[in-house]
């Protein structure tokens, strides 16, 4: 099947020569790295601004409340007005501390999601880089932020952020298996890691109606443990408000706590685009495979959109869940994860597998 | 076999009663109609206080800057807190005796816990309570009020 | 720097270390302090220390006369206020022998019961937040609004009413009084529906309060948890059966037990007694006879010397009022029960080898109201 989506790769190669016939192979190498860095930068800078405004909408019309509504209309610019509140706070310096992680511990939790948003496919052509084995570059990468989360929790010379970032700790190596382990379904299914492959396999169907069963039992084992990768929702014990004052970032203030805070929704951004990317499609518009006419009217809609709006509404479920329920206990995450979570992975792999040397899928 | 079933029932039971709590957020989500926030500061002009609203003690002036105040003293011996302060004084009535009026009937508003026996207690009903309910300063000595007006008398019989 | 010295030494093998919850922590609802020891996460050891909010409302009522002490106690435990007033009047009113007018007894009750379901939806939206369901914050909280409204209308305050004096009300009920209760019952009985969804079915609140905090019926009586926290030890301690006043005795309610002994339980006795509260306004609301608000008393209310005590069941327990009187127009000494001070007692029982997270539930479910603890 062939589609008239627009491909980005005739505009990024467009720049690539031009680049190279202005400047030496190595300094159009630097440029473009730099160009790229900026746009990731303002992204990542829009993205967490609009996910900190939407995430207070949504729980305040969950909440049966208005939420924000007094910065510019509906309250947009709430959470510029925030940044600024938050670049002019103290930053301030704990008695005992470890200066060095104390300080470092932010930038890794941000880096390590800053790098794994570059292996995402936001629309044809649209990537920073197309790694071969892009899921296992994703998942390595998105589990470093919890060094940082340790080293917050560890330097910051605090209980209660000790408390919270061993907690941290312990979820997150739980639950690293379950998100590999629902991807790995997947994987089984399209038979490669590569994200741009996996997107255009996609075309004649997403994987979530194209694996039915174990499929859909992937996608939800997925959206559970990534929420709990994530430190959100039912699974925020390494903030758990209520317990321990605000976990592992207790101590922070400032910058530093926006950082922290912009990586909590980046790292949402990340794994609800991962979804989105390797369950629903990714940015591939929603086709019928014999519905002629119906994709060609899809296809109207650009992939950018696409991929946008399939986000938006992962996010949008991990923040139901988050204002729907209760937290967990330490004890009962970790029972969710080996003995509930981890079989049912297990047995599903082997259902997938299955399903796909039988040929039971579409 | 039977603990089998349980782990699958269990998760089953798990899942649906999730999803019954998510129904309700959701159906608030996609109702923002029942949102029942008053927007404050907007809405000043038509809010409306209760008649009975304690908002601040104050001495009821009629159109001719009267009041009914006697100076009894009765609000002050009332008050639990010494929020009341009747400062009386003592002028020539008409048949030649001495009689007493107000001078100042002081209300310190920070002291005030709004209990309402001040103005229970009133033998003639001359202290009753306001909407206003605004009570920020700037200044805690703009708290003490002087409740009868510049120039008020006292209401002829009243006393 | 004098408890810090007391502290049980913990030996090194134990690795025991303690935290210091409160007097700012989000889940302990004021400023209560406890000194937790833990092994990990593992609660081993666990001293309140009160006091924050000392106000001194015993020694104040010392010098006030008998309708000012309305006022302060009010301040007690702010979400029972009405009812703390109840027994306050209800005591000089014994004392001094006055048959008070059906028709204040029917308002009192009817202000108590309301009372006590906006406590106890207050409780509701701060028990689901302590475990973490923010949203049920906000539905507890809007839902009493209207509790508050009606309040307002009739007594002119939305929280501390001070409506009660000796010998009846400071005023008659509003018109719009019965009209706006007949129309916050029906709403709110379709609401309380949302909070059994959102959190009394959610296996995630099961898990987090079943067999968490277990009292068993014997330890609830020799601690003294009395209210609904001790009705969930099945222990039937309810002032209103037992020692029935106002229209208690006339109005068919039930008293609601439950036998699992743990937060759960706990939990479910509120729910239903939110259930039983309304059942009691439905049978008065519509029957206030009419009459005078107050009983004439004389301006200078003397109580004859001698010792009184009166109970009555706040919207967490019993509540008692003890007042030794030498005959003057105030109170030699007077002292109050309060039902939030024994049930903080009991905590450290329920907690000992317990998480954290069970500690937060645990607080929850027995309902504290800190400057009742304090006074």
């Amino acid at each position: 099947m062939t589609f008239n989506i627009y491909d980005f790769t005739s505009f990024t190669t467009w720049i690539d020569q031009s680049l190279n016939s202005l400047m030496s192979p190595t300094l159009a190498l630097i440029t473009e790295m730099v160009i790229i860095g900026v746009v990731f930068l303002l992204f990542y800078a829009v993205v967490g601004l609009f996910l900190v405004y939407a995430e207070r909408k949504v729980c305040a019309f969950m909440q049966n409340r208005v939420g924000p509504n007094r910065v510019g209309p509906y309250g947009i610019f709430q959470t510029i007005a925030d940044f600024i509140k938050l670049l002019m706070k103290e930053l301030v310096y704990i008695k005992d501390s470890d200066k060095l992680l104390f300080n470092i511990a932010p930038f890794i939790v941000i880096i390590a999601s800053f790098m794994a948003l570059s292996a995402i496919p936001f629309a044809k052509g649209l990537h920073a880089i197309d790694f071969d084995i892009g899921i296992l570059y994703v998942i390595a990468v998105s589990s470093l932020g919890v060094v940082g989360i340790l080293l917050a929790g560890w330097s910051s010379n605090n209980k209660y952020s000790l408390i919270g970032a061993m907690r941290s700790g312990a979820q997150i190596v739980s639950y690293e298996l379950s998100v590999g382990l629902s991807l790995l379904t997947i994987i089984v299914l399209a038979g490669t890691m590569q994200f741009s492959e996996i997107v255009e396999m996609q075309s004649d169907g997403w994987f979530l109606f194209k694996g039915h069963i174990p499929a859909f039992i992937a996608f939800v084992v997925f959206l559970i443990s990534s929420t709990a990768e994530t430190n959100r929702g039912p699974f925020d014990l390494a903030e758990a408000e209520s317990e321990l004052t605000a976990g592992f970032h207790t101590e922070y203030s400032g910058i530093k706590f926006a950082f922290f805070f912009l990586a909590e929704y980046m790292n949402m951004f990340l794994v609800a685009s991962i979804a989105a990317t390797v369950f629903l499609g990714g940015w591939m518009p929603f086709h019928i495979s014999g519905w002629a006419g119906f994709n060609t009217i899809m296809d109207y809609i650009p992939p950018f959109v696409w991929y946008i709006g399939k986000t938006a509404f992962v996010i949008w479920l991990m923040m139901w869940f988050k204002w729907t329920f209760p937290r967990l206990r330490i004890d009962q995450l970790l029972t969710l994860e080996w003995k509930y979570l981890l079989p049912i992975n297990l047995v599903n792999i082997l259902l997938m597998a299955f399903l796909v040397l039988m040929h039971w899928h579409f | 076999m039977n603990s089998f079933f349980k782990y699958f029932s269990d998760i089953f039971h798990g899942v649906k009663s999730l999803l019954i709590g998510m129904s309700v957020t959701g159906r608030y989500f996609f109702s923002p109609g029942q949102i029942v926030t008053q927007q404050y500061p907007e809405n000043r002009k038509d809010l409306q206080m209760f008649e009975r609203f304690k908002g601040e003690v104050i001495l009821i002036h009629d159109a001719n800057n009267q009041h009914r105040c006697n100076g009894c003293g009765i609000c002050e011996n009332n008050c639990p807190n010494g929020s009341i302060e009747i400062i009386s004084a003592r002028v020539p009535g008409e048949d030649g005796k001495p009689k007493r009026i107000i001078d100042k009937h002081i209300y310190h508003l920070g002291m005030c816990t709004f209990c309402g026996l001040c103005v229970k207690n009133c033998p003639s009903n001359a202290l009753g309570f306001s909407q206003e309910f605004e009570h920020a300063v700037f200044d805690r000595s703009k708290l003490n009020k002087v409740l009868n007006k510049p120039g008020s008398s006292i209401i002829k019989g009243v006393e | 720097m004098k408890e810090i010295v007391n502290l049980p030494v913990s030996k090194p093998e134990e690795e025991e270390y303690h935290i210091n919850m409160g007097p700012q922590h989000p889940s302990t609802h004021g400023v209560l302090r406890l000194l937790v020891s833990l092994q990990g996460e593992i609660v081993k050891n666990l001293k309140p220390h009160c006091g924050y909010i000392h106000r001194g409302i015993e020694k104040m009522c010392e010098k006030d006369t008998y309708p000012q002490i309305i006022h302060l106690t009010d301040r007690m435990d702010y979400l029972s206020s009405h009812i703390n007033n109840h027994a306050v009047c209800l005591l000089v009113e014994k004392a001094l022998e006055i048959e008070v007018p059906e028709r204040v007894q029917y308002i009192r009750t009817i202000m108590d019961e309301l009372t006590r379901i906006q406590s106890h939806q207050l409780w509701w939206a701060s028990f689901g937040m302590d475990l973490g369901g923010l949203t049920c914050f906000f539905y507890g909280l809007r839902d009493r609004e209207m509790i508050l409204d009606i309040w307002e209308e009739t007594t002119g305050s939305r929280f501390l009413q001070s409506y009660n004096c000796p010998g009846g009300v400071m005023q008659d009920i509003h018109p719009n009084f019965q009209k706006k209760v007949h129309v916050f019952l029906k709403t709110f009985k379709k609401k309380i529906k949302d909070y059994e969804k959102i959190l009394s079915g959610n296996v995630i609140f099961e898990q987090r309060s079943k067999g968490v905090g277990m009292l068993t019926k014997e330890d609830a009586i020799s601690y003294g948890i009395t209210g609904p926290s001790g009705r969930g030890s099945a222990w039937s301690c309810d002032i209103r059966k037992t020692e029935p006043y106002s229209m208690y005795s006339k109005v068919h309610f039930n008293e609601v037990l439950r036998y699992e002994c743990d937060s759960y339980s706990r939990y479910m006795v509120r729910m239903q007694e939110m259930y039983e509260s309304m059942n009691i306004i439905e049978q008065l609301i519509d029957n206030i006879p009419a009459g005078d608000y107050a009983a004439r008393m004389k301006a200078v209310i003397k109580l004859p010397a001698g010792e009184y005590y009166q109970r009555v069941e706040s919207a967490r327990g019993e509540l008692g009022v003890y007042v030794v009187s030498d005959g003057n127009k105030t109170p030699y000494r007077m002292k109050f029960r309060t039902p939030s001070f024994t049930n903080l007692s009991v905590l450290d029982h329920l907690s000992r080898d317990m998480k954290i997270a069970d500690l937060v539930a645990i607080g929850g479910s027995l309902d504290l109201v800190i400057p009742d603890i304090d006074r």
